[in-house]
């Protein structure tokens, strides 16, 4: 299975209108294979960055390069190829009518047709334990379905990056559990952006917290979570009663 | 949130697997526009040519098996046309025909007679076909058909979101009862006017978001094809058989 380093240089972004940037000059290096989490406030940036990385927003200043390839306009289609994007709202992410179609949209786009696709389809499916779904619509799917189906219209395309942006909000505490044994077993290069710091902690050895458009603290999971004083400065909350030294 | 209740898009299909639902959609789309357009141009006084259409209509709905029922059930939706038709006879003028004491224009009658059949007609092909085949599959037609692309998308996208604006609409509706709004004179109408307004900036919002969905999956303005099945020459000579003596009875009829 392929996975990518990921190397993000000085990345500055100012929405248009904007009086303040976005994104103030922020670096992060993680390589091939590795599962980081990026915690941050609401408004840190967090989904600005994320959105660079395959290209959804064009840079303004700074590099990135996603295994040797750098993501500009010239390489844009390959970066996409290689970098799967599951968005938050998984209703934004299935937007055909059925979940096949969704699934085979990505390789579809790539050039493969006929019982290539329809193979890739199925075997995709199976991957992310939604086997059988493929005629169903979208709209009928439980939250845990429809994440797992989001996350396998990427999947289809055989990305080395996963970038997932929220992925346990809204799921109930099965679907959750569900689909963070579906991360942990794959083995692309994740970036995983949550408030969810349980998560982070069992599934990412690293994390890196974003505040203010920049990275301000990048460590072992355990130990981010452990400092109390940082985690209050960026707004990050450890649920009730939970204590991340005894997991 | 979801749920596994019929949605608007699927509501239609009546699961079966009789010859007509075998039938590939962009035949059966091609069928019952010609079946319909044939029906429409025929003179409303070749009342044996209707018979002969009407007779075989109700075929295609006995092997469709959606059930007697169900058809009449969904055939109502023409009920508003039909009682426009049937003040046509009190108000039509010339020649009048003596009906129980009542006189009644017989242009008005003819006119009546003319509407009800057709569009009796049309309704009948457009429920065997919405009943006998799954929505996407009648997308996949339209693109076999070659209707453009970009076209069908934008149908698809239409009837993937229409239930979540659906429920959407519901949740403020609900928040707005729930704050002790309980509309009924006409002043009352602004929430409703903003609401409307709202959902459609969520709307355009989601319409942004999708297509940088699409963008990320590699999207280059084209949508992709999925199929590349189609139907057999004999699938289609066997299906636009059914049109064909249509237009033969139209044509023995009026020349």
């Amino acid at each position: 299975m392929p996975s990518s380093s990921i190397e993000v240089r000085d990345l500055r972004y100012r929405y248009p209108g904007e009086h303040h940037d976005a994104l103030t000059g922020l670096s992060l290096s993680v390589s091939a294979g590795e599962r980081v989490a990026v915690l941050g406030p609401n408004g840190s940036g967090k989904t600005t960055f994320v959105m660079h990385l395959n290209g959804l927003l064009s840079m303004q200043s700074g590099e990135i390069a996603i295994g040797d390839t750098s993501v500009t306009e010239d390489h844009l289609r390959e970066i996409r190829r290689r970098v799967g994007a599951v968005f938050q709202d998984a209703d934004d992410q299935l937007f055909m009518t059925t979940v096949r179609e969704d699934v085979a949209f990505g390789p579809a786009n790539l050039g493969v047709t006929g019982d290539e696709l329809n193979a890739l389809v199925e075997q995709t499916l199976a991957r992310v334990g939604a086997s059988g779904y493929a005629d169903r619509n979208p709209h009928h799917l439980s939250g845990g379905e429809k994440r797992r189906v989001a996350i396998a219209t990427v999947l289809s395309m055989n990305p080395d990056v996963l970038i997932l942006d929220e992925p346990t909000s809204g799921l109930d505490p099965a679907g959750r559990r569900e689909l963070i044994d579906l991360l942990a077993g794959l083995d692309q290069t994740q970036l995983i952006v949550t408030h969810d710091l349980p998560l982070a902690l069992q599934l990412c050895e690293r994390s890196v917290i974003v505040s203010g458009g920049q990275v301000v603290a990048d460590g072992a999971t355990a130990e981010l979570l452990a400092d109390e004083a940082l985690l209050a400065q960026h707004r990050l909350e450890l649920p009730l009663g939970f204590d991340p030294s005894r997991l | 949130m979801s749920g596994a209740h019929g949605s608007t898009v699927t509501r239609l299909y009546v699961a079966g697997d009789s010859r007509i639902h075998r039938i590939s959609p962009e035949v059966k789309l091609v069928a019952v526009f010609a079946v319909v357009v044939v029906g429409a141009v025929t003179p409303r006084t070749e009342v044996v040519a209707f018979s002969v259409y009407v007779v075989a209509a109700l075929m295609v709905v006995a092997m469709s098996g959606i059930g007697l029922i169900k058809y009449l059930r969904r055939l109502t939706v023409i009920v508003p046309f039909i009682l426009f038709a049937f003040v046509i006879p009190f108000v039509g003028g010339g020649e009048k025909l003596n009906v129980a004491g009542v006189a009644l224009s017989v242009d008005g009658l003819w006119a009546m007679w003319n509407i009800l059949v057709k569009a009796a007609l049309g309704a009948t092909m457009s429920i065997v076909l919405s009943a006998t085949t799954p929505v996407t599959n009648l997308l996949h037609g339209l693109t076999r058909l070659r209707v453009p692309r970009l076209l069908v998308a934008i149908i698809s996208f239409m009837l993937r979101y229409i239930d979540v604006l659906v429920e959407q609409l519901g949740r403020m509706r609900r928040s707005m009862v729930a704050r002790g709004h309980d509309p009924r004179w006409l002043w009352q109408v602004k929430p409703i006017a903003s609401s409307a307004g709202a959902l459609f900036v969520r709307s355009y919002e989601r319409g942004e978001r999708v297509h940088q969905a699409m963008l990320a999956r590699g999207y280059s303005g084209v949508m992709p094809a999925m199929t590349n099945q189609r139907a057999s020459i004999n699938e289609w000579i066997a299906v636009m058989v059914y049109p064909a003596v249509c237009f033969g009875v139209l044509m023995l009829a009026v020349v």
